[in-house]
């Protein structure tokens, strides 16, 4: 069974289809990763997955469970095992890196203050921001604060992790300190799906890449196959153009 | 000119300028009691008018109403339906009470408008962080939104409570020992009308203006994040 298999997922902005029937599945410590052209759909499908949202038609199975996503105690149920990274980062601005962090293990999942401080710490130095625990997001660089964001959505302690873009609103210079961040991740066994344009890291950890276009999966492989040898029209052309240098 | 100043020994005894003082009370005791009762119910009304689902139309509808109504009718015709209102129902509620009722639903309605632009001005990705984080609506309210809006909110929250410090001279027309009436009552006992309200001017003057600089002192305090935090640092401390 595999730890979480969509399909068929449909969704919908207002009027507009974005996801238009979308599957595909991941075993646990799997990297996916969700790559196509802007306007493809692939944060929406992260999005749906966590119910900002919610999938139209379609199946959503977490270890072979159906999330209901009409249900509110479902979706709750389905965000206690997904935590997801945004593009921009979404740190609550009125908080420390600290309170960012240990915010919702404290307060909702009622862990021990004790247990969530270490951890917070621990999550810190994984992430080498130990010395800004007491600072405040507008303090530090997107960089940084897309650290923290990642040490904040590990602290929920989550199977699976969703990153959206993570990479998208930083200055080159700053990717790459995240992307090593993430890169320990992949090493650890997180499993973790993917959103993201740097095509050299998507080869480099992802075990499986959905190739999307307009709401739609066109091709599902391991990354070398998709990179190199892609077998439809659309993903030839969006790779020629992206790898081409 | 000459009636005035021949008037100045005997309108200003410690008899009258207790009853001035007295009725800048009242002006200002209804003000903030009316104010601080409708901000808070203004946050219930916000808070209440943003439940989501469809279950809830009817409940936001109420809710925009109240706001829209209120804010179209004159503050007098406000008086005197919580007056005439108050008085079918009990024949024992103080003419002040009545009058701090009325302040406060003509405050729900106006500050529940510059409350919800303060929320509304937190980037709805801070919400959605939180949903995901399983954090509640009111605990994201409170926690997340509600720190981040008070800068927006505070400074025309209590620009509206000072400017509404002078409309509440509208009471007197029900007869609540405020500056006004107090006004009218000893220029009815002969004073110079100049004299009597130009004494009452100045009173609403060094009530409103204390007001003021506080406002705008907070306004820079919270124009900035780190002004902010500043704020918080103290309190702590």
């Amino acid at each position: 069974m595999p730890h979480l298999a969509v399909s068929d997922v449909r969704a919908k902005y207002a009027t507009v289809e974005v996801l238009k029937g979308v599957s595909f599945s991941m075993e646990k410590g799997e990297v996916v990763a969700l790559v196509g052209p802007s306007g493809s759909g692939k944060s929406t499908v992260l999005r749906a997955l966590v119910g900002l949202t919610p999938p139209t038609s379609g199946r959503i199975e977490i270890h072979g469970t159906e999330i209901d996503y009409r249900s509110a105690a479902a979706v709750r149920a389905a965000r206690d095992q997904m935590a997801i990274v945004f593009q921009q980062y979404n740190l609550f601005q009125n908080m420390t890196v600290f309170r960012n962090i240990t915010l919702a293990p404290q307060r909702i999942k009622r862990r021990p203050a004790a247990e969530v401080r270490t951890e917070a710490e621990r999550l810190l130095s994984l992430v080498g921001l130990t010395d800004k625990i007491h600072e405040y997001p507008d303090q530090l660089s997107g960089g940084q604060q897309q650290r923290v964001a990642i040490a904040r959505a590990l602290a929920l302690r989550p199977e699976i992790l969703l990153l959206d873009e993570v990479t998208s609103a930083l200055d080159p210079e700053l990717v790459n300190e995240v992307l090593d961040t993430v890169r320990r991740l992949a090493n650890e066994g997180m499993t973790m799906i993917i959103v993201s344009h740097e095509m050299a890291f998507v080869r480099e950890v992802a075990d499986k890449v959905v190739f999307m276009d307009q709401g739609e999966v066109i091709e599902i492989g391991p990354p070398r196959e998709l990179f190199d040898a892609p077998k439809s029209e659309r993903a030839k052309d969006f790779f020629s153009k992206i790898l081409r240098h | 000119m000459e009636r005035i100043i021949e008037q100045i020994p005997r309108f200003f005894t410690p008899g009258n300028l207790w009853l001035l003082i007295e009725s800048a009370g009242y002006t200002l005791g209804m003000t903030l009691v009316g104010c601080l009762i409708g901000f808070l119910l203004a946050f219930l009304l916000v808070y209440i008018r943003q439940t989501p689902g469809y279950w809830a139309l009817p409940i936001r509808f109420v809710c925009i109403a109240y706001v829209e109504v209120f804010r179209r009718i004159p503050f007098l015709v406000v008086i005197y339906l919580v007056l005439f209102f108050i008085q079918t129902v009990t024949t024992d509620a103080s003419l002040f009470t009545i009058a701090v009722i009325a302040i406060c639903l003509y405050a729900i309605a106006y500050t529940a408008e510059i409350i919800r632009g303060g929320i509304e001005s937190v980037p709805r990705t801070q919400i959605e962080a939180a949903e995901t984080m399983n954090i509640s609506r009111l605990q994201t309210t409170l926690t997340v939104v509600l720190p981040q809006a008070w800068p927006v909110i505070i400074p025309p929250a209590i620009a509206f409570a000072v400017s509404f410090i002078k409309d509440t001279a509208l009471v007197s027309q029900i007869g609540v020992f405020e500056l006004t009436f107090r006004g009218k009552e000893l220029n009815n006992q002969g004073f110079s009308g100049i004299l009597v309200f130009g004494t009452i001017a100045m009173c609403y003057f060094l009530l409103s203006f204390p007001l003021s600089m506080l406002g705008q002192y907070l306004e820079k305090r919270l124009a900035t994040p780190r002004g902010q935090r500043r704020t918080r640092k103290v309190r702590h401390s």
